[in-house]
């Protein structure tokens, strides 16, 4: 786990948990005493109760703690040095999580709302390819570990350039 | 060297973390990724497809042609499915 950390009056919030967050609490947070922010966007990610053709009853998200902190960490930095933002968050949550169950949360904030559109499809999408999460589903079919998805390797390949780190 | 396994790399060799001694001719990921497949079949069924080998080198990304050495934590894991 790691807090808030601030830089040059930039703020990057990443959180790991098992518990469930609050929406409104946590933009709420993020913008406190920053009137320079213009606007917010964020994604929420939810868990499907199907997947493919097999139906999900449950999820149990494995992470690798420490590096997916610090992938986290690294993936926040990148998007606050491509965009002008204020404030960046991504909270995840681990363990066991059921269908309709919010799983994570990426927000960016920016003086204007172009920026916050862009570096939050980054972070999800980055989030998506780098960040080590795996889950396990539990389906009618008995368990089963999710597949990359190539669709999600694409996402994230339309914001690389010469300037990205591999 | 501490070996640390995640997710269905995990299940298959049946273990979270190995400590291991590396071969003095052992130089990078390459090769390290060819002895622990000689380990065990369960460690070969994990390793089975390079395409789908993701190693992390004390917390960070690296590739195939990464140097290690004995004092390394290194981590092979799938491809990641968070988010």
């Amino acid at each position: 786990m790691s807090g808030p950390s601030v830089d040059a009056g930039k703020l990057v919030v990443v959180r790991v948990q098992h518990e469930d967050f609050d929406v409104g609490a946590e933009i709420a947070a993020l913008t406190q005493g920053r009137p320079a922010i213009g606007g917010v966007t964020s994604f929420l990610g939810l868990v499907r109760d199907i997947h493919g053709d097999a139906r999900v009853g449950a999820m149990t998200l494995e992470h690798f703690p420490g590096m997916t902190e610090r992938e986290l960490a690294r993936i926040s930095d990148e998007a606050h040095a491509r965009w002008p933002l204020e404030a960046t968050l991504i909270v995840h949550r681990v363990g066991r999580l059921e269908p309709g169950d919010r799983i994570v949360l990426c927000a960016a904030a920016s003086a204007h709302r172009q920026a916050a559109f862009d570096a939050c499809a980054f972070l999800i999408d980055f989030l998506k390819t780098r960040a080590p999460f795996w889950k396990l589903e539990a389906t009618d079919g008995g368990e089963r570990w999710v597949e990359a998805r190539a669709s999600d390797d694409a996402a994230a390949a339309r914001w690389q350039g010469p300037e990205t780190r591999s | 060297m501490r070996i640390l396994w995640f997710a269905w790399f995990r299940t298959r060799v049946g273990a979270a973390e190995e400590a291991v001694t590396l071969p003095a001719e052992i130089r990078d990921v390459r090769g390290l990724v060819d002895w622990l497949r000689t380990r065990s079949p369960g460690h070969a069924a994990a390793l089975a497809d390079d395409a789908a080998i993701r190693v992390a080198v004390n917390q960070t990304y690296v590739k195939f042609d990464h140097p290690v050495t004995d004092g390394d934590e290194v981590a092979l894991f799938p491809p990641v499915t968070g988010g």
